[in-house]
């Protein structure tokens, strides 16, 4: 078998430098009810047949690119240059381990401090670390952070956030004696300020808020960092990363950690997985970061080294006193990331930004013209927004999809009183004969 | 290794020194040299109350990080906050400038359960020289 | 703007943002379409960026000689052996990028209705299955990112189960002296207080001490089997009767399961929640430190708590399940890292059982074979039969002011990955070494050969281990300067 190069005359060597007749006896100490266990599995393929056996798998599976696809709400179908694919492909980027040896490693740590700098770069802040699971558990960490920065002990979530996120930081939150609130919205997605300002008291630890948010709108933060500063409390914010090519930094609007889905650097959807976590924070909030951080130092030569930095604070050295569990991150994910903006570089991020913006802006205009649908996120957006349909979205979903094309999220998913909207993304990758196949599709299905 | 005569110690290699109605405390060049290059020194709030023998204070070398006790109980009334830039101090002067906290004492009978400088200096040398204080 | 610069034999690799130059462009990337639509007047002014990000600014050229560079500076599985304990390098399979990355999985968009992706949930299904008869586990979650992550999860049912049962006032979980730090991370993170039991001199979990710790406030005892010494805790048994005596649950840290795959099962052993850790035992790659993924596997009468959703099957349909109203919730956003639980399940149907049990037999026949080498020369603390890795000591070499990672550093220069180092913190100056199924014999007697020419380096040479590595593109770095002064970005460095 391929993947074994031990071979029967290596066998029998090896037993004899080990000292034993029977290889059964180096598992004398397992107990013998536990030996020999039944386990049923399908029997094993060689090569071309796991191919031709998951090339089938793969062919049932409608995807983005058979399809036209409006499909957004924490998921982003971007474009990735092909440099991205071609260099995380290098056997020694992917199958390395952990930096911990950092002579050995001066590869993955310079591209991850990369990553790093430019995660500062893209969103204002001070240091960000090396990566996190996804957006919604960076979020929940970055709630953790503001715990134990203000030692206070209930945050203050925007109920505009994706609803994935809400439910990530709940199911961190249940158990421990943390709590969390909820904070409406207006009538055009707007953070409800006077709900904020009711909620606002002493024991509360950050503000958390989306902006672009789930419906798509991008919103003015000034009130709601004054009010939070005010209080005492953090302000974190969550946001598609590349809407920074355009709109105003977490920096810019003073908030203290960002935290969100790095995905839409580089990353195909795959189903929703492996994707970034990414978060950066003001600089006195940098002990605080869980995580890996990556720095640069010289060695005794006066060489400049990258090397695992601030350890101290991680599970392998604090144990039960570190602040966070994590071990393994999304290193290779980040690593894309960091490809990713370097190849789309200082102009392309901002390209990128208006092409996804003007793509949406376009087929928002093009569907508020038309008498049956009503555009409900009607502010400042960047990829994505809200409309109103005069049907049940499942029909429309259905009778778009006969024609070759992927609808928007039905939101009475997410919940029931959210009838007959739909959550519609349009990124840089959209032509405009697919925008307009698109507009004309819905317009023969409502009338 | 040096023990100065006029300090009182703990079996957890802290130094403490009677300052008037205060206490001072830093821990041993013993335990600098074990913990080895100091990185990084977690220090009590002011105001924090503290109690006798719970760790209210973490040093960080690049390896391993180390848990520093309250030789008393009291109440925290000063921190060293050069540590902060220069955590360094603590390896190049542990007994002056690389001081952690001053406290104001709750039960001043508890300074007289602690290691004298003979002890002390009798500890670390029936001590083996591995593993973390 | 500066560039790569080469002195002797070694290169030193500029930033790209040393590199970049003002008009560079690293793609060919589409003309706006609707140019009318100007933004900067559309949209209020307080919204906007107020000064470009400093991004690279470099060609494709470029960019590509700069990655392909820093990677030629990575030891990595594909060029080198990696013999680190408890970590599993073992070899990562081309078959599974080329499947991965398949349009028909790679870009799927989670929220695709089910009957749109069934060949995507039909893979997660078989492989929620495989993992089940692996581990003798009645349910599985695959959402877990990393086996941490998994563990944090593992916690949460712990306490929803006890809760559900009246008991939540337990609030203490147990881990041997010998864990992985996630363990008692995991446990503290999520609110409990840990209590660690010690060693026995035979480096199993003491049976004495955990009956005299074992009380009505304890939630879960977590546990390494084999534990991180590479030894099996053959006692697993009268430990399960105790835990679950006192109605804990027994927890099972899955990152040692290459020893047992297909030959030993943790939910035969009593274990009631199980992560594993696909990078490691499913040979999922590495990364640089990530993706992983910890799928969590529990007894039936946990399975009502575990994360939404699970994958059903319904007849011929495969469906995801968020009716689920006792789960701890989600602990992430969507369903689980899909890229690396396809690798994984090919991983699977490629070996078939006979494959799986094979890496298992070969892994713990690798691991006694170089053991075997290896000690006396080097202490062997605990001088039996090891699983799929063992710990040595270089404690007899503290005379020479040599410590366990100068022999990590030594060998780097010999063209091996240094064991993992410092850790269980139960031996002094710990190495602690997994070679994997994967290895020829030949280059395990290289390694042996290595570690024992490097013994007598630091006999007779001491300062030639003391400040090695030599052949590297660079030396040690100054570690406690980067603690001290962190740079942590170019704006950073910038400031420096």
């Amino acid at each position: 078998m391929s993947y074994f190069p031990i071979t029967s005359q290596d066998r029998a060597e090896m037993l004899e430098t080990i000292g034993v007749e029977q290889e059964g006896q180096l598992f004398g100490l397992v107990p013998e009810s536990l030996r020999n266990p039944r386990i049923e599995l399908a029997p094993a393929l060689s090569e071309l047949e796991a191919q031709r056996w998951f090339r089938s798998l793969a062919a049932k599976n409608v995807n983005l690119k058979t399809h036209v696809s409006f499909l957004g709400a924490g998921c982003y179908e971007h474009f990735i240059p092909s440099v991205v694919r071609h260099m995380i492909s290098r056997g020694e980027f992917y199958t390395s381990y952990t930096p911990y040896q950092p002579e050995a490693s001066q590869g993955t740590l310079q591209a991850l401090f990369e990553y790093q700098s430019f995660i500062c770069e893209l969103t204002g802040m001070d240091v960000s670390n090396g990566s996190h699971y996804d957006g919604a558990t960076a979020l929940a960490e970055a709630v953790f952070m503001a715990f134990q920065e203000t030692k206070r002990r209930k945050v203050l979530v925007a109920r505009s956030l994706h609803p994935d996120y809400t439910r990530v930081i709940r199911t961190y939150l249940g158990g421990t004696n943390y709590s969390m609130e909820v904070i409406g919205f207006g009538r055009g997605f707007e953070l409800d300020l006077n709900h904020l300002k009711r909620e606002l008291a002493e024991e509360i630890a950050a503000v958390v808020v989306a902006s672009p948010n789930f419906f798509g709108l991008v919103e003015d933060l000034t009130e709601v960092e004054r009010l939070a500063h005010q209080n005492g409390s953090l302000l974190i914010m969550t946001a598609h990363p590349l809407s920074f090519g355009f709109y105003k930094t977490p920096q810019g609007w003073g908030a203290d950690i960002v935290a969100g889905e790095g995905q839409s650097l580089g990353m195909p959807p795959s189903f929703g997985g492996p994707w970034l976590g990414y978060l950066a924070a003001r600089r006195a909030l940098m002990r605080r970061m869980p995580g890996r951080l990556v720095g640069f130092t010289h060695d005794s030569a006066g060489r400049r080294a990258f090397c695992l930095t601030l350890q101290a604070r991680e599970q392998h050295i604090r144990r039960e006193r570190a602040s966070s569990n994590i071990c393994t991150n999304q290193a290779l994910c980040a690593i894309a990331a960091s490809i990713y903006l370097a190849a789309v570089g200082k102009t392309g991020v901002r390209r990128i930004a208006e092409l996804n913006m003007e793509n949406a802006f376009w087929l928002r205009s093009a569907l508020d013209s038309i008498p049956k649908i009503q555009v409900l996120t009607r502010g400042p957006i960047f990829n994505e927004f809200v409309i109103q349909l005069p049907r049940a979205v499942q029909d429309v979903t259905e009778a778009l999809f006969e024609q070759g094309i992927l609808a928007g999220l039905a939101l009475d998913q997410v919940d029931p009183e959210w009838k007959d909207q739909m959550l519609l993304c349009a990124t840089e990758v959209r032509t405009t004969e697919e925008l307009d196949r698109f507009v004309k599709a819905l317009k023969g299905i409502v009338g | 290794m040096n023990v100065p005569r006029e300090l009182r110690y703990t079996k957890t290699h802290e130094w403490v020194k009677q300052l008037g109605g205060r206490v001072v405390v830093g821990i041993t060049d013993y335990a600098q040299h074990e913990i080895s290059d100091v990185v990084f020194v977690e220090l009590p709030q002011v105001g924090q109350r503290v109690e006798a023998g719970k760790g209210i204070s973490i040093v960080e070398s690049v390896k391993a990080a180390f848990d520093i006790y309250a030789p008393v109980s009291g109440e925290i009334r000063a921190i060293n906050t050069l540590l902060e830039s220069d955590p360094a101090m603590v390896n190049q002067d542990p007994y002056g400038k690389g001081w952690f906290f001053e406290l104001a004492p709750a039960n001043p009978e508890e300074a007289d359960a602690l290691m004298t400088s003979d002890q002390y200096d009798q500890l670390i040398n029936t001590r083996s020289t591995h593993g973390p204080p | 703007m500066t560039t790569d610069v080469t002195r002797g034999s070694r290169t030193e690799i500029k930033l790209l943002l040393e590199k970049s130059k003002a008009g560079k462009e690293g793609v060919f990337l589409p003309k706006r379409k609707f140019p009318e639509l100007n933004f900067s007047r559309l949209v209020g002014e307080k919204l906007q960026r107020e000064i470009p990000p400093r991004l690279p600014e470099v060609t494709e050229p470029e960019l590509v000689r700069h990655f392909i560079n820093l990677s030629k500076r990575n030891f990595s599985v594909d060029t080198h052996f990696y013999p680190l304990g408890s970590c599993t390098m073992k070899y990562n399979p081309k078959i599974h990028e080329e499947i991965a990355e398949l349009a028909g999985f790679a870009w799927l968009h989670p929220l695709q209705p089910g009957r749109q992706v069934q060949g995507m949930l039909q893979i997660f299904y078989e492989l929620q299955e495989a993992l089940g008869q692996l581990t003798g586990m009645d349910a599985f979650s695959l959402q877990p990112a990393a086996g941490a992550h998994g563990e944090l999860a593992g916690m949460m049912i712990t306490r929803a189960y006890h809760e559900s049962r009246g008991e939540g006032e337990r609030h203490i979980v147990l881990v041997p002296d010998s864990s992985h730090g996630t363990n008692p991370a995991s446990a503290a993170q999520y609110g409990y207080q840990v209590v660690q039991i010690p060693s026995d001199p035979r480096g199993r979990v003491d049976l004495k001490m955990l009956a005299a710790t074992l009380d009505k406030r304890v939630a879960c005892l977590m546990l390494t089997n084999p534990n991180t010494l590479g030894l099996f805790e053959n006692d697993i048994l009268k430990i399960r009767d105790l835990v679950h005596g006192k109605g804990a649950l027994l927890y099972y840290d899955g990152a040692n399961l290459n020893a047992l795959l297909g030959t030993v099962r943790p939910g035969d052993m009593g274990f009631d929640i199980v992560h594993l850790n696909l990078h490691k035992t499913f040979t999922t790659p590495h990364g640089g430190g990530g993706p992983g993924a910890g799928p969590l596997g529990v007894v039936s009468a946990l399975a009502p708590f575990l994360p939404v959703p699970i994958v059903r099957r319904t007849g011929e349909l495969y469906g995801l399940d968020f009716d689920r109203p006792q789960s701890i919730g989600a602990i992430r956003s969507f369903y689980g890292s899909a890229g690396i639980l396809i690798r994984a399940t090919v991983y699977i149907r490629m070996l078939g059982l006979e494959g799986l049990k094979r890496v298992s037999r070969d892994a713990v026949l690798a691991a006694n074979y170089l053991r075997k080498k290896l000690s006396p020369a080097y202490p062997n603390p605990h001088d039996e039969f090891c699983m799929h890795e063992f710990v040595l000591s270089a404690a007899h070499l503290e005379k020479q002011n040599i410590h366990a990672g100068d022999i990590g550093k030594r060998l780097l220069d010999y063209g091996f990955h240094a064991p993992t180092v410092h850790f269980p913190l139960v031996v002094k100056e710990a190495l602690m070494i997994e070679p994997t199924e994967t290895e020829s014999k030949e280059t395990l007697d290289a390694f042996a050969d290595a570690m024992l020419r490097i013994l007598k380096e630091a006999e007779e040479r001491p300062e030639l281990v003391r400040n090695a590595p030599y052949t590297m593109p660079v030396g040690r770095p100054d570690e406690v300067q980067a603690a001290r002064k962190p740079v942590l970005s170019f704006r950073d460095l910038e400031h420096e």
